[in-house]
C-alpha cells in the first residue's frame, strides 16, 4: 500500500519547544471546536498545530448573556471559559482531535496554581497531548486575580506545572499590564518553552437606550483588527529580551497581517476572531507565507522571525 | 454545508422595513431543512459591520433558490437592501438543527405553527413541507398563527393561505384580525378545541413570546419547539456566544439549535 504523504514545504516548518510543526499556523484558544460543521467548512489538518478551548478541573457554567458584541473591528466577549471539564474533555474531545494527527495543544486554566498543576499532571499521562498552553490571561472570571497580571505568580504556576510534565509548556500572557516583557521573562526563567502572545484587550460597550452595558458581564476581551497594533507591539518588544519561541496573535485578518507579526518576532500565528469571518483564513495564511518565503527567497521560518529591519 | 459566493438573483421590498431575497443557491438547496440558517457576510470586503449576521431560510423554490426575509434594523440588515440582483454574496450554511427532525411523526397530528413578527421567516418554509406531508395523508391540518405589530408589518399572510393553511392574525392594535397577543390566539384556540392531545406546537418569535407559549404547551401537555435568536459571533459552535439555558445548561443556539424543546428551556 502506499502510504499517502502530506505535502511537506521544509522552508515552513517551525520548533515551538519539543513540537515539530509543518508550518507555523495554528488555531488560537476557544475560537475553533473540531464538530461536524468546522469540519466541512476548515480543513484542519493543514494546520501546523491546534490549541484546544480552554479547559479547568471541573465544568464552567460559564457567563450570562449577551456574550459577545461586536465593535468597530473588533469583537468583546466574555464567555466566561464555559467548558465541560478535564475528564469530559479526555473522554469525549481527545480521541477525535487525535485523529487529526496534528499535534495538539490543550489549553489550561485554574483558580489556583495547584489547579494548573493539577491539571497539567493529568494531560503529562496523555500520549496525544503534545502541549500544554497556560491560560495565564482570562480576563472574564469572577476571581479577580489574573496571574499573568503578577511576575511572581506567572513565576509559580509554571514553575508548578513544569514539576509535572516535560510536555511542552506555553504560558498565554494578558496585554492588560503594565510591562508585558517582564511577565515573559519570568515564565521564561520558570521554565516555559513558549509564550502566547495576546490573550484579549479588556473593554467594554454600552447600550444608550438602556444606559446598561451591552456584556451580561459588564466587561468583556476585545479581539480582531481594532487590537492588531498593540499586539504587534508587544510581540516585537517581548521578542527582544525573551529567547524562547512566541506564538504572535491578535486580530490576524490575512497572510500579510501573520507575516507582520513573524517579522516582529513571532515564530508561529495563531488566527481566531479572523476565522469567524472566513473560516478558510488560517488555509490561506499558510499558502501566503509559502509564496512570501519563496518569492523573497527565504530559506525558513527561522530567517524571517524576527528580521524587522531598520528604517532606511 | 458551503462557504460560498452566490449570486442574488432578486432583493425586492416586502414592507415598510422588509425586504425578500432570492440566492440561486443549488449547492445547498436541496438539503436545507426548515429552521436552519445562513451566516451572511453583509458589507463586502469592509471591517465594518465586522461579523457575519444569521438569517433563517424563509423559502427554497424548486431550481435551488434559497429566499431570505428580512427587516432592516441596523448597520447589516441595511447595507444588505441596498444589494442589487447580480451581485454576489458570501454565505455559510445551511447552519443549525432545524425544525424537520420534530415532524417525524407528524403525519396524525395537527400541526400549530405559531409565528411572532420577524418569526414568520423560517416558517413559511416549515409550513410548506408540513402541507407536503399531508398530501399523503388527510389526518392532519396546518394551523398558522402569525403575530404583528400591525396590518403594516403582517407578513406572509398571503403566502401561507395558498399553501392552504387555516390562518389566523393578531395584531398588537387591531388593525388586522384579533386584538391581542398570538399567544392569546393560541390559548383560545386551545381552549375551543380538543386538538391538544394531538397537536404538535412549532414557534418562533421574540424570547418573551416563545417563554408563553411554552407555559401554554406545558398547561395543556403538548410538545412543543421554538426557534431561538441570539447574537451569533461565529455561527459555527466555535465561541460558545450563543447559548441559551437548557435544564443541561447552557447550549449552543446555533449548533445545538436554533430549534429546541421549549419543555427543555430554563426561563
Ligand atoms: C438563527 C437566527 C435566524 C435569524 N433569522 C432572521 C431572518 O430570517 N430575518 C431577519 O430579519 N432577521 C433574522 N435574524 C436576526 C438578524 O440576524 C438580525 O436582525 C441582524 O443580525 C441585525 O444586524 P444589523 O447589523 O442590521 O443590526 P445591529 O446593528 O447588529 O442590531 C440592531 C439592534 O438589534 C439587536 N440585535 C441584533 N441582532 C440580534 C439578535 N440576533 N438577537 C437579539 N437582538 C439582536 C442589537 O442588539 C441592536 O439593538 C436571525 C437571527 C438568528 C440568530
Ligand atoms: C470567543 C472567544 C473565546 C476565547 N476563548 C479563549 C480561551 O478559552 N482561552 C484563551 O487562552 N484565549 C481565548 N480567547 C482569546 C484568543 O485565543 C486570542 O488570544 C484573542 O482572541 C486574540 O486573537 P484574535 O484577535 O485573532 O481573535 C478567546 C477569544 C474569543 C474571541
Ligand atoms: S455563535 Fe459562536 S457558538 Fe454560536
Amino acid at each position: 500500500m502506499v502510504k499517502k504523504h502530506k505535502r511537506r514545504s521544509p522552508g515552513m516548518s517551525v520548533q515551538i519547544g519539543k513540537i515539530g510543526m509543518e508550518n507555523p499556523v495554528m488555531v488560537a484558544s476557544g475560537t475553533y471546536e473540531y464538530n461536524e460543521v468546522t469540519k466541512e467548512l476548515i480543513d484542519i489538518k493543514q494546520f501546523g498545530a491546534i490549541v484546544t478551548k480552554t479547559i479547568t478541573l471541573r465544568p464552567r457554567e460559564g457567563n450570562p448573556l449577551p456574550r459577545t458584541c461586536e465593535t468597530y473591528a473588533g469583537l468583546l466577549n466574555a464567555i466566561g471559559l464555559q467548558n465541560k471539564g478535564l475528564n469530559a474533555f479526555l473522554i469525549e474531545s481527545i480521541p477525535s482531535l487525535k485523529k487529526l494527527r496534528i499535534p495538539i495543544i490543550v489549553s489550561i486554566s485554574g483558580d489556583t496554581a495547584g489547579e494548573f498543576k493539577e491539571l497539567a499532571g493529568n494531560l503529562a499521562e496523555r500520549e496525544e497531548v503534545a502541549g500544554i498552553e497556560l491560560n495565564l490571561s482570562c480576563p472574564n472570571l469572577t476571581n479577580k486575580r489574573l496571574f499573568a497580571q503578577n511576575a511572581d505568580a506567572t513565576y509559580d504556576v509554571v514553575c508548578q506545572v513544569r514539576e509535572m510534565t516535560d510536555k511542552t509548556i506555553i504560558a498565554k500572557l494578558t496585554p492588560n499590564v503594565t510591562n508585558i516583557s517582564e511577565i515573559a521573562r519570568s515564565a521564561e526563567r520558570a521554565g516555559a518553552d513558549a509564550i502566547s502572545l495576546v490573550n484579549t484587550f479588556f473593554g467594554m460597550a454600552i447600550d444608550i437606550k438602556k444606559r446598561e452595558p451591552k456584556l451580561g458581564n459588564v466587561t468583556g476581551g476585545l479581539s480582531g483588527p481594532a487590537i492588531k497594533p498593540i499586539a504587534l507591539r508587544m510581540v516585537w518588544d517581548v521578542s527582544k529580551k525573551v529567547k524562547i519561541p512566541i506564538i504572535g496573535m491578535g486580530g490576524i485578518m490575512s497572510g500579510e497581517d501573520a507575516i507582520e507579526f513573524i517579522i516582529a518576532g513571532a515564530s508561529a500565528v495563531a488566527v481566531g476572531t479572523g476565522s469567524f469571518i472566513n473560516p478558510n483564513l488560517g488555509i490561506e495564511i499558510i499558502r501566503d507565507i509559502k509564496k512570501y518565503l519563496s518569492k523573497n527567497n527565504i530559506n525558513g521560518m527561522k530567517q524571517l522571525t524576527g528580521s524587522l529591519a531598520e528604517r532606511s | 454545508m458551503i462557504q460560498a459566493k452566490v449570486k442574488i438573483l432578486s432583493n425586492i421590498k416586502a414592507g415598510p422595513n422588509y425586504y425578500r431575497m432570492t440566492l440561486a443557491c443549488p449547492a445547498a438547496a436541496k438539503k436545507i431543512k426548515p429552521g436552519q440558517f445562513f451566516q451572511v457576510r453583509c458589507g463586502n470586503k469592509s471591517l465594518d459591520p465586522f461579523l457575519r449576521r444569521p438569517f433563517s431560510v424563509h423559502n427554497v423554490d424548486k431550481k435551488g433558490n434559497i429566499e431570505i426575509l428580512y427587516q432592516t434594523i441596523g448597520k447589516a440588515t441595511v447595507l444588505l437592501s441596498d444589494k442589487k440582483s447580480g451581485d454576489a454574496l458570501d454565505i455559510i450554511g445551511p447552519l443549525g438543527n432545524g425544525f424537520e427532525q420534530r415532524t417525524a411523526n407528524s403525519e396524525r397530528r395537527t400541526s400549530i405553527i405559531v409565528a411572532g413578527g420577524m418569526g414568520v421567516a423560517p416558517m413559511l418554509f416549515l409550513a410548506e413541507r408540513l402541507v407536503h406531508r399531508r398530501q399523503t395523508t388527510d389526518h392532519r391540518k396546518v394551523i398558522v398563527l402569525i403575530g404583528a405589530k400591525n396590518k403594516k408589518n403582517l407578513l406572509c399572510e398571503k403566502e401561507f393561505r395558498s399553501l392552504g393553511c387555516d390562518v389566523k392574525i393578531s395584531t398588537d392594535d387591531g388593525s388586522k384580525g384579533k386584538k391581542g397577543f398570538v399567544t392569546d390566539a393560541l390559548k383560545g384556540l386551545l381552549n375551543a378545541n380538543r386538538y391538544t392531545l394531538n397537536a404538535t406546537l412549532y414557534a418562533c418569535g421574540p424570547s418573551p413570546m416563545l417563554e408563553e407559549i411554552a407555559k401554554i404547551a406545558a398547561a395543556n401537555k403538548i410538545e412543543s419547539y421554538g426557534s431561538f435568536e441570539e447574537h451569533m459571533a461565529c455561527g459555527m459552535g466555535n465561541c460558545y456566544g450563543c447559548v441559551v439555558k437548557t435544564k443541561k445548561g447552557y447550549k449552543r443556539i446555533c449548533k445545538d439549535g436554533p430549534v429546541f424543546d421549549l419543555g427543555e428551556i430554563e426561563w
